[in-house]
């Protein structure tokens, strides 16, 4: 802990445990909120976890969260032991709710590098006090009906772990509260140098008489820590017991020997364990953007090789065998790597559950919410840009969209208020949807509004009803007239629009009066890699999204017309399309300056269709995006580049930004 | 992860050393803690609506860095690149940019006390220099990496570009 770097490797690990351990925790009590109940493996899970926390946080330094752990941990021990106890499972989520919320800031606060200085203390209060109340009713019902039995108990420690004397007591200690008698082997922990060794050889063994069941009894005693393998044997009457006491020494050996159902058991726990850990690893974002990197270069270091000017046209079998070999592997790795970006968008949703839970809560709404397509796998970067916003837009369904229950009942809606969130693929996009079914978008009201804070543009009956809904994504736009504690602060629509927008996705808002709203986000699948379109202007290379490409084609010179302002246009199957020259736009040298040299594009973004002219098209190929260097964006941001990319032969081509261009195009 | 002993024992050993390299008929140094690497000048995509002594960017091993013409960030006149133009590869403040130059000297120490402050002749004559080291009879013009990459002239152009 002394030495700085390592300090911070540790920290970094507690940070990203305990986050993990928080959202299960949370995802566990919401599920249990549901059912209404706490069943026995929640009950153990809930309790683990707490477990982790209070043990990890203790280590850490961090106090506070540690004692809060300690506090839920105790009420969930209760629940354990006392199976049969009323739970008020309200007031236990709340408690657990609020316990979590406080260890989330506190967590967000030491990954500031801020102390985590947040008071607990009245929560503790609370618990403690909820746990006392629970206990007084319900604690002489479950000890007359348990009746006390005998076990004898084999712990082994896991090679290497140390101190086995120093575990073993801590053991003892923890089963003392648990068991009204006890011996154990070796007797003497503390003092006796050679307990260790024993334990290390013959396991370290316990006979005990306690309240406790086999199964709690195992229960408490996996939670020991290096804990190799574990073995109960019930002892049938208390005589046993009493024998053992004469005999320590040889049923040290039969309680060695002896395997039961129960220690199969535990390994098969133990095993299952294991497999979870195996599955998952978490890797550094930094490391895996390197890796990508790398990955994207071989790509090209092969195409390089295979299609070398030295061996072109020639007739080499073996060489050719041996490259379609690399071709094949290359790009199974290529996929792979692709494929490691891509998380499903289960987790991002499931969040949603605590915030329609709050929200339903605080506004008397009674609400659900509904997942559909969470397995829908997206590249991490969109799974960051869409969290905010899918935030924002379940609050404001919840708060601006659906009704309280008693309107709904007065306009006879019988159905449940329902959000539904629904996730599909549509060509290269993932399409995310928010859905409710309230009470709709008043078009009256949006326009009066947008009326009122000088947002129409254009004369009011020209607006579509698409188009005046999606008002309602301009700054400064809020139709609630009450600014509440979830939304309605006249920021949030326009951010969601912003934030979608700034990874190339779209927002869309539909609605029907009276029977609900549902705001598209369109997102492309990956940030990484796009089909894109390659075309030549001057010696420049430039890509274009093939998506947005409709048609190339070279028109005849009665098509091109000229306004008196100079503007040029092209007229298409009857429609008049502006004309862009890439080489005017990007002030570059082309080699075909007359249209009869170079080839149109037809493009269309956001529904504005317009015509690039370039030299010539080179082909089609799946990009990587790599952004521009900063310096370059530093000295002057280029709006219609949205980045660049690597071709097959190691050149860059730039990448066109047609959101910008189409601003200037479609005018 | 280097420790800090480690750090400042690597700054010992680069301290006083510079890269020289040639523009016209004046040699320049640059401290070697800037310098990555030299290569070769590699085909060059443009970018538009930049300055002039931004001459576009390469693939540099995957690693898509820019490129200045140092000839033209110092105002003089622009020759055609041939077989000695090189590429210093140089990292300042987490800033990858290569520098094209005439061609590319040899690594040199120069104490501290061989080294001058230029002289103050106009107010902005001397912004790219941090002083003059005098080595054997030659005098090499030391540049601050910093001011180099200092975008305030790219501020001036944008603004020029506003105003056209």
């Amino acid at each position: 802990m002394t030495n700085p770097i390592d300090h911070e490797s540790m920290l970094d690990m507690y940070l990203f445990e305990t986050n993990q351990n928080l959202e299960q925790l949370e995802q566990l009590i919401l599920a249990s909120e549901k059912k209404n109940t706490f069943d026995r493996d929640d009950i153990n899970d809930i309790f683990r976890i707490m477990h982790t926390i209070k043990g990890s946080s203790a280590m850490m330094n961090y106090q506070m969260i540690s004692d809060l752990a300690h506090a839920l941990e105790d009420v969930f021990f209760y629940f354990r032991e006392n199976s049969t106890a009323l739970i008020d499972y309200e007031s236990v989520s709340d408690l657990m709710f609020d316990g979590i919320d406080f260890m989330k800031q506190e967590i967000e606060k030491i990954e500031r590098k801020d102390p985590p200085d947040g008071e607990a203390t009245e929560l503790l209060g609370t618990i403690q006090f909820f746990l006392e109340r629970l206990k007084i009713p319900n604690n002489e019902e479950v000890s007359s009906t348990l009746v006390p039995a005998y076990y004898s108990v084999n712990l082994r420690y896991q090679e290497g772990c140390e101190m086995e004397n120093i575990r073993a007591f801590s053991v003892i200690h923890n089963l003392k509260e648990h068991c009204s008698s006890m011996i154990h082997l070796p007797e003497d922990l503390t003092s006796d140098p050679k307990a260790a060794e024993i334990i290390r050889q013959q396991g370290f063994t316990i006979h005990v008489q306690t309240d406790l069941s086999a199964k709690e009894l195992e229960d408490l005693l996996q939670q020991t820590i290096y804990l190799d393998q574990l073995t109960i044997q019930p002892e049938t009457d208390e005589t046993t017991f009493n024998r053992f006491e004469d005999t320590k020494p040889t049923e040290v050996k039969t309680s060695n020997t002896s395997c039961d159902v129960i220690p199969q058991k535990s390994q098969e726990v133990n095993e299952t364990h294991q497999i979870i850990a195996q599955t998952y690893i978490s890797v550094n974002v930094e490391k895996l953007d390197k890796f990508m990197d790398l990955v994207g270069e071989l790509v090209i270091a092969e195409a390089m090789v295979s299609n070398n000017p030295d061996i072109v046209g020639r007739d080499l079998q073996n060489f050719a065998r041996a490259s379609r070999q690399l071709q094949k592997i290359t790009s199974e790795l290529q996929d792979i790597a692709m494929s490691i970006r891509m998380v499903p968008l289960e987790a991002t949703f499931k969040k949603m559950h605590r915030i329609v839970r709050d929200m339903s809560k605080k506004l008397a709404k009674k609400v659900d919410l509904q997942i559909i397509g969470e397995t829908i796998e997206v590249d991490k970067n969109i799974i960051d840009h869409i969290a905010d916003p899918l935030m924002h837009l379940v609050r404001n369904a919840i708060d601006h969209g659906l009704e309280t229950q008693d309107e709904r009942t007065k306009k006879g809606k019988t159905e449940p208020a329902t959000i539904t969130l629904e996730a599909k693929n549509e060509g290269s996009d993932v399409l995310i949807l928010v859905r409710d079914n309230g009470r709709g978008l008043d078009k009256e009201k949006i326009l009066q509004k947008a009326r009122h804070n000088q947002l129409l543009h254009k004369p009011e009956e020209d607006y579509t009803e698409r188009e005046i809904f999606n008002l309602i994504l301009l700054p400064g736009f809020s139709t609630n007239e009450q600014v509440t504690e979830f939304s309605g602060r006249g920021v949030g629509m326009d951010v969601v629009s912003k934030n979608i927008e700034s990874v190339g996705g779209a927002v869309v808002v539909d609605s029907v009066y009276e029977v609900g709203t549902t705001i598209t986000l369109k997102m492309p699948l990956t940030l990484a890699i796009i089909d894109g379109m390659n075309i030549r202007v001057g010696r420049s290379i430039y890509t274009i999204p093939t998506t947005a490409i409709k048609e190339s084609f070279r028109p005849s010179p009665k098509q091109i017309v000229n306004d008196p302002d100079g503007n040029e246009m092209v007229m298409v199957r009857g429609n008049c399309y502006a004309i862009l020259r890439l080489h005017q736009l990007f002030k570059a040298k082309a080699d075909a300056t007359t249209f009869d040299q170079g080839i149109f594009l037809m493009v269309e973004y956001e529904g504005e269709v317009f015509c690039l002219f370039a030299d010539e098209l080179l082909g089609k190929q799946q990009i990587v995006v790599k952004s521009l260097p900063n310096y370059i964006k530093k000295i002057r941001s280029i709006h219609y580049l949205a980045g660049c990319t690597l071709l097959g032969d190691g050149s860059i081509s730039l990448i066109l930004n047609l959101a910008a261009i189409s601003q200037k195009g479609g005018r | 992860m280097p420790t800090d002993s480690e750090l400042e024992l690597e700054e010992d050993t680069q301290k006083g050393k510079y890269l020289t390299f040639s523009l016209g008929s004046e040699d320049y140094g640059l401290e070697i803690r800037f310098v990555t690497e030299i290569i070769k000048l590699q085909p060059i995509t443009e970018i538009p609506e930049m300055p002039d002594y931004i001459k576009g960017i390469i693939n540099l091993r995957g690693k898509i860095i820019p490129l200045m013409d140092v000839r033209l960030r110092f105002k003089k006149t622009e020759i055609t690149y041939n077989d000695r133009t090189c590429v210093i590869v140089i990292d300042i403040d987490e800033v990858t940019i290569g520098l094209i130059v005439d061609s590319v000297s040899e690594v040199l120490s120069i104490p501290d006390e061989e080294i001058v402050l230029p002289p103050d002749l106009k107010k902005d004559s001397n912004r790219y220099i941090s002083g003059i080291g005098k080595v054997g009879g030659d005098v090499k013009l030391l540049i601050d990496g910093m001011k180099l990459l200092s975008d305030d002239d790219a501020l001036l152009v944008e603004k020029m570009g506003e105003r056209g």
